[in-house]
């Protein structure tokens, strides 16, 4: 089904065959082999303003060099593909030349990644060459959104403070990168009202130590106590089951001001970890992970 | 000399050139349309839904075609950081096509559901907010504007006369697909299914 129909293979061979002899026959039909004994050169006849046009034969290198290119061609078409159907002497395709590096690739660092993926994460985290091809797939892959540096930006969370939504054991860190994760903060706007927005965002905050109005942080409690403890738990500490995190701790994925947090409860939240099983495959997602745990257990 | 004829009949002239130059096109490219590898869908191929179809038309506008290609060659490092080499029959339902040639930034062919939407949403609005080394322009205009949706169908119309497999369902519907939704959640929406026909 790849293949052309028989009439459009002799198609292409008929007009480029045509048009590598056509050139040669155009070469050597103009070609002036006459000599001129005398030293007379003809004239093409052709005079403007006086001036009049010699007929001399092309230059013999000229000559040459077009020879040698309808020579070229000729080798070309008969090694590689180019005539139709005709697959070529040598059977070289883009996709064969694609799978040969490929394999080759795969002779070359197939035993590291193997010994690699029998290897403990702690361990592998320790492992300084390792940790380098780590760094390699960080920065093509999850820099884009943690940063290069990999401390997160606004939204992005920060993976060098040992601060986790989702557990911070290397196994749970591998988990996270293979299969993704999605958060879900619910907007509780509309049934809080603005003013229960308030009370809440003073309560979340006196959980660091922050909040500014003793009175609404009281009727925050009670909001909190109904509302949020579900996910976050009784004392804010966060569970790692819903990636709910930690209110105690001043680390903040969508900032710490009173006017951020008061958006965050009013209009929700919904953090997604893309799932990278099917882009890196398990055996580069488990140095990736062991790498995203090293960033936070270096001595 | 014969030349003289040629030479001296401007007619005949554009009409031999016109032949000379074709002889490359006639080998190269109408072939093309004859052979199934480039005729035929891969599996799995669907049309854009409407809102996908509005947000290529805003990628078409803000020429991002200008800086990112969809097309990954059959070359190790290019499959290592993008994914599997972009094929023929992926891009039959694209008129025109996005391939594009320019690489200032990476190419595109597989970029859907590789990052969130929020991050999507983040990054148009003002690259360097996730990428601060980015040099991609800001484009915060699209959290502002909101589709009417009055084309759409005619798009869908048109795409359909040249063989995109649109339902007369997805045409009735589309106005109403895509009133009010902004600019933004059309061309995340584009994005996020670019090249996931085609897995790991």
């Amino acid at each position: 089904m790849n293949e052309l129909t028989p009439f459009w293979s002799a198609w292409i061979i008929a007009i480029t065959l045509g048009s590598i002899f056509g050139c040669y026959w155009l070469l050597a039909s103009v070609r002036s082999n006459k000599k001129h004994p005398n030293g007379e050169v003809p004239t093409t006849g052709h005079v403007y303003d006086g001036i009049e046009e010699l007929d001399n034969p092309l230059p013999r290198w000229w000559y040459w060099k077009f020879v040698i290119t309808v020579v070229f061609a000729l080798i070309y078409l008969a090694l590689y593909p180019g005539l139709g159907n005709f697959k070529g002497l040598l059977g070289w395709t883009q996709i064969n030349q694609y799978e040969r590096e490929v394999a080759k690739a795969e002779q070359e660092f197939g035993p590291l990644f193997a010994k690699y993926q029998s290897t403990d994460l702690v361990e592998l985290s320790q492992d300084e060459k390792a940790m380098r091809l780590g760094q390699r797939l960080f920065s093509n892959n999850c820099a884009i959104c943690h940063g290069s540096a990999a401390t997160g930006s606004y939204g992005f969370p920060n993976l060098t403070d040992n601060d986790w939504l989702y557990g911070g054991e290397a196994s749970e860190i591998k988990t996270t990168i293979l299969h993704g994760r999605t958060a879900a903060m619910p907007a509780w706007g509309a049934s809080l009202g603005e003013q229960g927005i308030n009370d809440a965002t003073q309560y979340v905050l006196s959980l660091s130590g922050k909040a500014t109005d003793n009175d609404a942080v009281a009727k925050g409690k009670d909001i909190f106590a109904a509302n949020c403890v579900a996910c976050h738990g009784q004392d804010g500490k966060g569970n790692k089951l819903f990636g709910a995190p930690n209110l105690t701790d001043d680390i903040w994925l969508y900032g710490g001001t009173q006017q951020q947090v008061m958006q965050t409860l009013r209009n929700g939240r919904a953090g997604k970890m893309p799932a990278w099983n099917e882009i890196l495959g398990e055996d580069k997602t488990h140095i990736v992970s062991a790498y995203v745990y090293s960033l936070s257990h270096q001595e | 000399m014969r030349h003289e004829i040629i030479e001296k009949n401007i007619g005949l002239m554009i009409a031999l050139i016109i032949v000379a130059i074709s002889f490359g096109a006639m080998v190269e490219i109408v072939p093309l349309f004859f052979m199934q590898k480039t005729t035929q869908p891969v599996e799995n191929l669907k049309p854009l839904t409407a809102l996908e179809l509005e947000g290529r038309d805003i990628y078409i506008r803000e020429g991002c075609v200008g800086c990112h290609t969809q097309m990954i060659r059959p070359f190790r490092a290019e499959t290592e950081r993008y994914g599997p080499y972009s094929v023929a029959g992926e891009s039959v339902y694209d008129h025109p096509h996005l391939w594009g040639s320019k690489r200032t930034g990476p190419d595109l062919a597989r970029v859907g559901q590789r990052y969130s939407d929020e991050w999507h949403r983040a990054h148009l609005y003002n690259p360097r907010d996730v990428v601060p080394e980015s040099n991609m322009p800001s484009f915060p205009w699209l959290f502002n504007s909101t589709l009417d949706g009055n084309s759409t169908a005619d798009k869908m119309l048109a795409l359909r006369s040249v063989g995109v497999p649109f339902t007369d369902e997805q045409i009735t519907t589309a106005k109403e697909d895509v009133r009010g939704k902004r600019e933004i959640d059309a061309l995340v929406a584009y994005l996020q299914q670019l090249g996931t026909v085609i897995k790991r």
